[in-house]
């Protein structure tokens, strides 16, 4: 549990900085180094070096599963604070407060990633969607940012009353908290439990933007200023459905027969309306909201499937997909125009980045040499043997061929079509160009030989 | 090792060609590649020829028990050779054409070509899968990039539908490996499995739709035409003549061993399809006056006939000896075609793109009259639209007859209806092939055509090639079949699908 450690004092130390009078370009330079240590230190405890242990098994236990997550979690947050740490200067003063506030996000992730009791699940998804709330009105001015925030606040507030509600209604029916005795020895749920079960689900399945739960994304990923929304939509999503692949299936997994089929119904939901919305949007950011939660009905198959394939996909699907979105994000924010057309003719000016740019957008469409096809493959591996697994397979390969649709729109506009007139595009600083570039060789070296990353889960 | 030589040739000399620093350079380095890589099969057809030289294997994603193994059997060495020679008659073809950006272009060529070498030679699942997409990738940013002026859209529809097709037959993949008992993908261990008829029944859809959508069958064809028209010649002349034979190969290795059944029990549907294709594609192909198209849909049908072809020999192979002789021949006249129709359809892709590249136009109605002004590309084209027709004394010839042979002796009530509304295929051939070069090459000349057409030295050489090919295999078929002989009765006992019913 180094990182917990470390994360909050990181979080307090940031908190301090902003009054302390130094310049930005320091306090960036401290974000990051704390980053790294974040990541370091993760890394570390997977080595089996461990500064810091909190001994309390009844309410958080760090297995492998959590400390892969964790770290992947850290070094794609090192590579986020690399790429887009100068952009949060141009939301708003409080620059140091934000960095704050991602690390207590951190913080967040070690308590959803090993709870062993119901309480510490509840306690991680507020310590990671209270900072949100903050980060997504950050951009105090500009009244879609409040509105994002406002209603993100209300609708996260309602949900996280239902997970309560679901929470108190399973310490009724099994009288603990510990994820360890959910279910009973009998194994069959009274319908006290199953209630709480399935309160439990459904807020979970609102935090990681499931559909029919899904309607707050689109408007809170715009309105929020697109360097959290490009945070929000990778780290904290991946975290989350870590979090509840983690508690489906280690703790309510005796009971699938009685849920794996709304998840089922639930990823086919999402993977149409995800993908069907995108395929409609001119705006990028829009598309790459949308596109969210189309990938999201992707994760949702490893909740559906579970199983040794569900923790290995989550994992990868969790680096790939965060790699490849805050890549677009990072280069989304320095663009003008932030329409599909802004990006037209750019191969011709801009050749390498827009070769970074195409090995992103591959990756995410789940093309064969990147990670994020191999991602794919793992989510098709833990959800065909489901009940039902081949309907749901099938829909969801369909739906990501029409997500090549509008991902290969962008790669259409920035290879095959002409610029437009009177449209520049940003020159790029060559620090910026290298860390786009390390992403890009991470996706090409996860979809070659993903062992690389996953062999930790179990040495 | 020359199995993976095929591979990294192309590969690595691709990537090189990408990155030049002389966009000069980038034709002959790229000719230079395809060369060595033909050398390099040549050198494995004849001196390096046991199992050893053509077969590698590698620990590859072991999480999910992948590996990289690469088999060369009779087949896979012959579309190799195919592959190889696609090569070199593209950069040829597109010697004197100048383009934009001729690094990029030769590059992506050049791993178009990896990704069908690993097609044709991968005996793992997954990396068939994998070189399945990645022979599309280049092809999509060629077609897209240098393609004609309606090339985005036609590229995107042209992507999405194979896509479409590979990530189900990827789920139809996933599927059979899970039912393996090391969870492995090897070709050997879908082979082994037993899968009852009621799986097979639906298992074969999976597959079939995504060779069907490659091949392309008769109703998804629909993409075919227009990518071929778009794309830039020495592109459409590698799909053509190379990359829709995937689709009859995966057929053949793939779906026939493993789904005997399955594909016993939907052969009738299939064959159906493939007839029918023939007959519309050849109808469309009779109308139409923009010369690729005509190239294009008389491609369907050709395609279509070996389809036909291949599927007659599902079921049993034990009833008669004559049959199985039959049988046998064949699946020869299958692999003969597989090869002659590529041949055949690349020489006429260059000519197609003389003829654009010179009068500007490929409409059949404004040429007229070239066998007066330009008489030796008269004889070129003429001896390849003959073989395009299966005359005697042509490739295409012994290829198409040994294909007749398998659907008259296929297991099915409806044989003699499919090989007459087939046979019909070849006439109607006949009515567009001839119809073509008269309208190209008699009548009156125009105004464009007044000044004729000369052909330069790479074009000549490449049709050379291919006028080469179609003579020494129309008179003397007996060496393909003789390489195909041992490897044909083999495969015949390989879809028997009698293992399936002896339990």
């Amino acid at each position: 549990m180094n990182l917990l450690l470390l994360a909050a004092a990181w979080g307090v130390l940031m908190m301090f900085l902003s009054v302390s009078g130094i310049s930005r370009a320091t306090i960036r330079t401290i974000a990051q180094v704390g980053m790294g240590l974040l990541f370091l230190s993760t890394v570390a405890e997977l080595q089996g070096i461990v500064f810091y242990d909190l001994n309390a098994p009844a309410m958080l236990g760090v297995d492998r599963y959590a400390l892969v997550m964790l770290s992947v979690l850290s070094g794609c947050g090192l590579l986020y604070f690399l790429l887009s740490a100068k952009d949060m200067a141009d939301v708003g003063s409080d620059y140091s407060e934000y960095f704050a506030l991602i690390f207590f996000i951190f913080c967040g992730f070690v308590l959803v990633l090993s709870f062993t009791s119901l309480l510490m699940l509840f306690l991680g998804i507020e310590i990671v969607t209270i900072p949100l709330y903050i980060l997504t009105g950050a951009d105090k001015r500009n009244l879609k940012s409040n509105e994002a925030s406002l209603k993100y606040f209300l609708l996260g507030a309602f949900s996280t009353g239902i997970m309560l509600m679901g929470i108190a209604l399973v310490y009724g029916a099994r009288g603990s908290f510990s994820t360890l005795e959910l279910v009973g020895a009998s194994g069959i749920p009274t319908q006290l439990l199953l209630g709480g079960l399935f309160l439990i689900f459904f807020s979970l399945a609102f935090k990681v933007s499931v559909a029919p739960f899904h309607f707050w994304t689109p408007d809170v990923y715009d309105g929020a200023p697109t360097v959290f929304t490009s945070f929000m939509a990778t780290l904290v999503k991946v975290a989350a459905f870590a979090g509840f692949l983690r508690l489906f299936d280690h703790g309510f997994g005796s009971l699938k027969s009685s849920w794996q089929i709304w998840a089922g119904i639930l990823a086919v939901l999402t993977l149409i309306i995800g993908n069907m919305t995108a395929v409609y949007q001119q705006s990028v950011k829009r598309m790459l909201a949308y596109s969210s939660i189309a990938q999201a009905g992707f994760m949702m198959l490893g909740v559906y499937g579970l199983g040794d394939a569900a923790k290995e996909g989550m994992i990868l699907y969790g680096a790939s997909y965060s790699l490849a979105t805050i890549g677009m994000f990072a280069v989304l924010t320095r663009m003008q125009d932030q329409t599909v057309e802004g990006f037209n003719g750019l191969a011709k000016q801009q050749p390498w980045i827009s070769a970074l740019l195409a090995v992103f957008l591959l990756s995410l469409a789940g093309i064969p040499l990147t990670a994020g096809f191999l991602a794919k493959f793992y989510m098709l591996q833990a959800a065909l043997p489901a009940t039902y697994g081949m309907a749901v397979v099938i829909v969801a390969v369909i739906m990501a061929a029409v997500s090549v649709y509008y991902y290969f729109r962008v790669l259409q506009a920035i290879y095959f079509r002409e610029p437009s007139e009177g449209v520049s595009f940003p020159a790029f600083a060559p620090g910026f160009v290298r860390i786009l570039t390390v992403i890009a060789l991470l996706i090409i070296l996860l979809g070659l030989q993903p062992g690389w990353l996953l062999r930790y889960l179990y040495f | 090792m020359i199995a993976l030589l095929l591979v990294l040739i192309p590969l690595i000399g691709g990537g090189l060609t990408l990155f030049l620093p002389r966009p000069a350079l980038a034709r002959p380095v790229a000719l230079t590649i395809a060369l060595i890589s033909l050398i390099a099969v040549l050198l494995g057809l004849c001196q390096f020829t046991q199992a050893a030289h053509w077969s590698y294997d590698e620990e590859w994603i072991q999480p999910i028990g992948a590996r990289f193994s690469l088999k060369g059997d009779v087949l896979a060495k012959w579309m190799s050779l195919l592959s190889s020679i696609g090569a070199v008659l593209s950069i040829l073809g597109g010697w004197n054409t100048d383009r934009k950006l001729p690094a990029r272009f030769y590059g992506l060529l050049l791993w178009m070509q990896a990704g069908m070498s690993i097609v044709f030679l991968a005996s793992d699942a997954f990396l068939f899968y994998f070189g399945w997409e990645l022979a599309l990738i280049p092809a999509y940013f060629l077609s897209s990039i240098w393609g004609g002026e309606k090339r985005i859209a036609v590229t995107i529809k042209f992507f999405i539908y194979t896509f479409v097709g590979s990530v189900l037959m990827l789920i139809g993949l996933i599927y059979l490996q899970q039912l393996t008992p090391d969870g492995s993908f090897q070709w050997q261990a879908f082979r082994n499995l037993e899968l009852t008829e009621s799986k097979q029944i639906w298992l074969f859809w999976l597959f079939f739709l995504a060779f069907a959508i490659k091949v392309p069958l008769f109703p998804f064809h629909t993409w075919q035409p227009d990518a071929y028209e778009q794309a830039p010649t020495p592109v459409t002349l590698l799909l053509s003549g190379v990359m829709v034979k995937m689709g009859v190969v995966a057929m053949i290795r793939w779906l026939l061993p493993i789904l005997g059944i399955g594909a016993f029990i939907w052969s009738d549907v299939v064959i159906c399809l493939a007839v029918v294709g023939i007959l519309y594609a050849s109808l469309i192909a009779i109308r139409q006056d923009d010369l690729k198209r005509l190239i294009a849909y008389s491609s369907i049908a050709h395609m279509g006939l070996t389809v036909a072809a291949l599927f007659s020999l599902t079921g049993f192979t034990n009833n008669s000896n004559v049959v199985l002789h039959y049988h046998h021949i064949g699946f020869q006249g299958v692999m003969l075609q597989l090869f002659s129709h590529g041949v055949n359809i690349m020489g006429m892709w260059l000519l197609a793109d003389r003829i654009e590249s010179r009068f500007g136009t490929r409409k059949l109605s404004e040429l007229g009259g070239l066998a007066r002004t330009a008489p030796t590309f008269t004889i070129f084209f003429v001896i390849i639209a003959l073989a395009n027709i299966a005359l005697p004394l042509t490739n295409a010839f012994p290829g198409e007859f040994l294909q007749f042979n398998a659907i008259f002796h296929a297991q099915s009530p409806y044989r003699i209806v499919f090989l007459l509304l087939s046979g019909m295929g070849v006439i109607l051939s006949a009515i567009y092939t001839l119809n073509m070069i008269r309208r190209i090459f008699y009548g009156e000349t125009n105004a464009a055509t007044e000044n004729g057409l000369r052909l330069t030295t790479a074009e000549t050489l490449a049709l050379s090639i291919v006028v080469v090919l179609v003579l020494v295999f129309g008179i003397y078929p007996q060496a393909a079949l003789n390489f195909t002989n041992d490897f044909s009765w083999e495969y015949l006992k390989s879809i028997d699908i009698t293992r399936f019913l002896a339990k």
